[in-house]
Formats: C-alpha cells, sequence, structure tokens
C-alpha cells in the first residue's frame, strides 16, 4: 500500500486547477513578450521575428519621459514610505504591546483594505483644494499619494522581519554597553536589512504600475509609463506597449534577482 | 550591608501582570554576592532564577526592592551602564558579525581605542582558545564554540560581574564537564565575580563556593556546597540537592521517635514536635540484627549503578529508606530481598527539618 500521509495533490482534480492557474498567470504575460518580438504592427497576428519595437519605443520622446517621471516618483516614494514604514515597525513591534495594537496595525494598512478608488477621490478633492490655495502644480502631489498607499507594502516585510528577530540580540546589545541608538544603529538595523530592502522594492514596484491614483491625482502633462500606456492604447493598439511592458518585466525580474541574491548572501 | 558584597539585593520583588493573572516571579529576595565568589543559583524551572539575574543586569526593574553595586543603588540604571555582563543561555550571538567583532562590541560600544580592542579581543579569544576561529560566522561553529564565543565576549570589557544563565545547558555531558573546568579555571584565573545559575544539583555542588537554593520567587537557603548538602534547612532544600531519606518522626528531649518504641540521638538544638527526618542514603549504614541495633528492616529490590548499589529498606510502618551500598571490588554481597537486618545511621547524619 503507497503512503497514507496527507498529500494535497491526492485531492481528485488539484493538478488539473494548479495546471489552469498557472496558465492564467504566465500565459498572457508569454504573449505579450512574444508580440512585442512582432515585425507587424498588430497584438494579434505573428508575422515575424524581430527587436524593431524597443528601438522605436526608446526613440520616442514621450516614453522617455514618461519613464522618467515613473522612475523618479517611485524612488522618491519608495524611499519616503520605506522610512516611514521602518519607523512605524519598528514603534509596533519594539514596545509594550498596548489594548489598541490591532487598531494600530489597521490604521498603518488602511490602504491595503479601502477601495483604491475611494482613496484616488479623496485625494483628488483634498489636493485640488490645497492646489487652489498654493497655485502649486507640480509632482509633489503624485509622491505624497504614491508615498501613501506605498508605505503598508514597505511595512509588511519590515515588520514580519522585526517579528521574526530574536529580541535577545537586542538585550544582548544593551548588555554590551550599547545605548539605544547604538543597538538600532548595529544591530537591529543591519539584521533588518533584507527586509528594508524587500519593503523598498515592493513599494518602488507599486508604486511603479499604479494608474488609479496616478490618473486622479495627477496635473495636465504629468503622465506615468502606465497612464501614458493606457492612452496609448486607447487610440491605437500598438506592438511598442509590449515592448514597454516587457522591459518593465524585465527590470521587476531583475530588482527580485538581486533581491533574492543579496539575501541569501547574508544568511 | 557586607563589608564585601559586589552584588546586593535588597527585599528584590518582581511581579508579572499578564491580563487578569499575576505571577510572583520573585518574593522579597534579598542576598549579598561576595566580590570574586563563584554563586551559584539552584532551583527548579520556573523558581525565578533568570528573572534575578535581569534584576542584577538591568534588562527588567524590581516592583520594589533596590539592587545594589558596590553599595551603590543601581535598581533604575539601565543595562548598558552596569559594568555586569550576561552570558545568555541561547548564546545570543550577532550573526550579522564575526567572532572577532562579537567579541570586540562591547569595548567598541563603550569608545575604547582601536588599538587596545585589537589586543583585548586577542587576550579574551585566548583565554577561550579560539584564536583560530577568529574570522568565522557565529553560524559556523559548533554548539560548544558558540558557547565560548558569548564567554569571551562577556569577558572582553573585563565586568565586575559576570551572570551565566544556564549556559551549559544545551552542551552534551562530556562538553558540558570540560566547560565546567574551564568556567572554574576562568573564575580563578580572572577574579571576577561569577553568578551562575543552574537547576542541576551536581553542577552546582562540583562548581560553587555558595549556593543560593531558590522555590517559588524565594530564597530557601545560601551557603556553601557542603552546608547546604550536610544541613538543609527544610524539605524541598534536602529533597532537591542529592538523594535523601525522608523519615517522619516525633522529636523530643534530642531524640527522634521513627517507629513505635525505637528512637534515636539527634542535635539537642533541633525543634521539638512532629518533623520530617532528612538522612542521606550513603549515610545508612546495613548491619547485622543485634540488641545494640533497635532499628530493623526489611530488604525490598535493589538497584546496581556500578560503583554502588542502591538498597530499598522497609521499616516495620511501612516508611520507605533507600541506603547506598559501595559495591567493592571483592564483591561486597547485597543482602537478598526478604532479608531481615538492622539499619544504622552514621553519627551525625540524622538531620531534623524545620517543615
Ligand atoms: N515576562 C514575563 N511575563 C510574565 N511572567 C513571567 C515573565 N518572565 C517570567 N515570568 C514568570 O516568572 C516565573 C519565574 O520565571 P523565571 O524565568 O525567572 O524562572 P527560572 O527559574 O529562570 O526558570 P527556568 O529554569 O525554566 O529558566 C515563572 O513562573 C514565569 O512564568
Ligand atoms: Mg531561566
Amino acid at each position: 500500500m503507497a503512503r497514507r500521509d496527507f498529500s494535497a495533490s491526492r485531492i481528485p482534480g488539484f493538478a488539473t486547477v494548479a495546471i489552469l492557474v498557472f496558465c492564467a498567470l504566465y500565459a498572457p504575460i508569454v504573449i505579450l513578450v512574444a508580440y512585442s518580438f512582432n515585425v507587424g504592427d498588430s497584438i494579434a497576428i505573428w508575422e515575424g521575428f524581430s527587436f524593431r519595437w524597443y528601438p522605436i519605443a526608446w526613440n520616442n520622446e514621450q516614453v522617455r519621459e514618461v519613464t522618467m517621471r515613473s522612475l523618479t516618483v517611485a524612488t522618491i516614494a519608495a524611499l519616503i514610505a520605506t522610512t516611514v514604514a521602518t519607523l512605524a515597525a519598528l514603534g509596533t513591534t519594539r514596545r509594550r504591546k498596548t489594548r489598541g495594537q490591532t487598531f494600530i496595525y489597521l490604521m498603518i494598512n488602511q490602504p491595503l483594505m479601502v477601495p483604491e478608488i475611494v482613496t484616488a477621490v479623496a485625494l483628488l478633492i483634498f489636493f485640488a483644494s490645497i492646489k487652489v490655495a498654493t497655485g502649486y502644480q507640480g509632482l509633489a502631489y503624485l509622491i505624497a499619494a504614491h508615498t501613501a498607499f506605498c508605505i503598508p507594502f514597505a511595512y509588511l516585510p519590515i515588520r514580519a522581519r522585526l517579528e521574526g528577530m530574536d529580541t535577545t540580540l537586542e538585550t544582548a546589545a544593551a548588555d554590551l554597553y550599547a545605548t539605544h541608538w547604538q543597538t538600532f544603529r548595529f544591530v537591529t538595523l543591519p539584521l533588518l536589512m533584507p527586509g528594508i530592502i524587500a519593503g523598498l522594492m515592493l513599494a518602488f514596484v507599486t508604486s511603479l504600475d499604479d494608474v488609479v491614483i496616478t490618473l486622479f491625482v495627477k496635473s495636465a502633462g504629468q503622465d506615468t509609463l502606465p497612464t501614458y500606456m493606457l492612452a496609448k492604447i486607447r487610440r491605437s493598439v500598438s506592438a511598442e506597449v509590449n515592448a514597454i511592458s516587457t522591459l518593465l518585466l524585465l527590470l521587476t525580474v531583475v530588482l527580485l534577482t538581486a533581491f533574492f541574491l543579496l539575501t541569501r548572501k547574508r544568511e | 550591608m557586607p563589608a564585601d558584597a559586589v552584588i546586593e539585593a535588597r527585599a528584590a520583588r518582581k511581579v508579572f501582570r499578564t491580563g487578569q493573572q499575576t505571577v510572583v516571579a520573585l518574593n522579597d529576595v534579598s542576598i549579598a554576592i561576595r566580590k570574586g565568589e563563584f554563586f551559584t543559583l539552584l532551583g527548579p524551572s520556573g523558581c525565578g532564577k533568570t528573572t534575578l539575574l535581569r534584576l542584577i543586569a538591568g534588562f527588567e526593574t524590581p516592583s520594589s526592592g533596590q539592587i545594589l553595586l558596590n553599595g551603590n543603588d543601581i535598581t533604575d540604571a539601565p543595562p548598558n551602564l552596569r559594568p555586569v555582563n550576561t552570558v545568555f543561555q541561547s548564546y545570543a550571538l550577532f550573526p550579522h558579525l564575526t567572532v572577532r567583532q562579537n567579541v570586540g562590541f562591547g569595548l567598541q560600544m563603550q569608545g575604547v581605542a582601536a588599538s587596545e580592542i585589537t589586543d583585548k579581543v586577542k587576550r579574551a579569544l585566548s583565554l577561550v582558545r579560539l584564536e583560530d576561529l577568529a574570522d568565522r560566522k557565529p553560524q559556523q561553529l559548533s554548539g560548544g564554540q558558540q558557547q565560548r564565543v558569548a564567554l569571551a565576549r562577556a569577558l572582553a570589557p573585563s565586568p565586575e560581574v559576570l551572570l551565566l544563565d544556564e549556559p551549559l545547558s544545551a552542551l552534551d555531558l562530556k562538553l558540558r564537564k570540560e566547560m565546567q573546568s574551564e568556567l572554574k579555571r576562568l573564575q580563578h584565573e580572572l577574579g571576577i565575580t561569577f553568578i551562575f545559575v543552574t537547576h542541576d544539583q551536581e553542577e552546582a555542588l562540583t562548581m560553587s563556593d555558595r549556593i543560593g537554593v531558590m522555590s517559588k520567587g524565594s530564597l530557601l537557603q545560601i551557603g556553601a556546597p557542603r552546608e547546604i548538602y550536610n544541613h538543609p534547612v527544610n524539605r524541598f532544600v534536602a529533597d532537591f540537592i542529592g538523594e535523601t531519606n525522608l523519615i517522619p518522626a516525633e522529636v523530643r528531649n534530642a531524640k527522634a521517635t521513627i517507629v513505635r518504641n525505637v528512637s534515636i540521638p539527634v542535635d539537642p538544638a533541633s525543634p521539638e514536635g512532629a518533623h520530617t527526618l532528612a538522612v542521606r542514603p550513603e549515610h545508612v549504614r546495613i548491619v547485622p540484627v543485634s540488641g545494640d541495633v533497635p532499628l530493623t528492616a526489611k530488604v525490598g529490590e535493589s538497584v546496581y549503578f556500578g560503583t554502588d548499589s542502591h538498597i530499598q529498606l522497609l521499616l516495620a510502618d511501612g516508611t520507605e529508606i533507600i541506603a547506598r551500598h559501595q559495591n567493592e571490588a571483592t564483591g561486597g554481597e547485597v543482602p537478598p530481598p526478604g532479608t531481615e537486618v538492622g539499619v544504622a545511621f552514621a553519627p551525625g547524619a540524622v538531620q531534623v527539618l524545620e517543615d
């Protein structure tokens, strides 16, 4: 008789469902990447292999402009969000547990639970009044909005790392004459680094592909890469968008690989 | 206060509140630890040993009472301002630092000059014989080696007092014995006061200058190993330290009546009334039945331990006594079960317990 231990693979239909889910996850991406190498204009009819869409995308002045804007917003928003999230995570894991703990978690993770469209509308109204009062129209609104919804994405991995950390190490540091600041600087922070980097990358990627909130908050001429692609695709379907998407995908893969290698080396 | 006390606890009390429950982890403990001594806190799990160490190290503040260092009140001083270092049970080595950096951590935090750190780290590593592994990370070391790094790290800043919370409990028996003598050697060489926590009574007896026996948050007895072993103050201490026979008796006029009409002489200073007698198994003698020996017993099971055997003896009223019998090379024979034998106690071996 075979092993009788529980194994998910023995549930009827398990393999079928697994394969379907994988197809749903990856088939569209595979097709997107494949058509970025299509010779023709179509994103539905394969006409032969070519790299031509990449130089076309790269030489498009507008693509460059929106890419730079996206990267600027994502970098600044991710950095601020990660800093805030690190402090929030320290505040929620490195002090005495209080009654309102769960409430605080909910408050920090608010952007994950409130529908994005609600946040978008709220920000639109809020920023509109500031715009009227100050006359400032710049990129700061977009950065502020991105920072806000990136915080929970940065917060989650950092908090997970802090909670998994042995607090005896911090006690040991204090025992060895470290002040609070030295304990943080020489023990907590280095051990927290993989969590911070993960948080930073999650925040960066989340900001990079945001559409809804950006659409509501941006001023005229402040398209980011995703809103630009959306506008372009509305006008005419072009394999240029596939090429840009493929490059974005590549960036994500590179970031993830870098993170993986980085954390593995530390262990 | 005692003039030579380096650490003193005065009525130190610690109460933990978890939800509705309150736990009295330390119940007004007073103790004075002498400069340069090897002091052991001994007691069963949960009796408050770690809590007392944490109060001394400054990781916890007492609910009431005081902690003094060289006569100065340090009750509210944070751990980084106390010249007291800890060897943690889990070692708590910094995983992102090398052995060398771990050992130098305390000195670095104190702002000691780099060249001096190098020298002191080198000396600390040679004390624990780990010079060759200085550039490894803690994960690349065996348990015993990690233990020695933890020791070197705590010793490097030359603390006045070293706290060791069951530092040997994770090691196997052989390594444990090795580290026991290593610790004794270090303590002797450095002259630092060691406060050592264990729940292993043998470890406590062999290593300590003095032992404090704890139970349920209270210190029951403080004394040299010999004193604690030979003159336990109560039933708990007698039972916890070594093996002991506890015999109910009626004490009057320096005589303890055990079984009906059989009484044995005890210390005249002993308390009177219904008490428990404590006698160590090695002080119980099996002798031939004769008129000189009032106490008789029936031999029960015996258990062989190599160098000696433990023989069960049943008194007339059913009280069970264990006698330790040396197994001589010639094969000193153990009386067979059922034999009627006489029982005698070594002079001064019978202790009347307060409770
Ligand atoms: N932070 C805490 N919160 C609540 N109760 C605690 C806390 N720390 C210790 N206690 C309780 O205090 C009592 C004494 O604990 P302590 O850790 O000092 O025991 P111990 O003698 O070191 O035991 P062991 O030999 O198992 O390490 C225990 O009942 C424990 O449950
Ligand atoms: Mg303990």
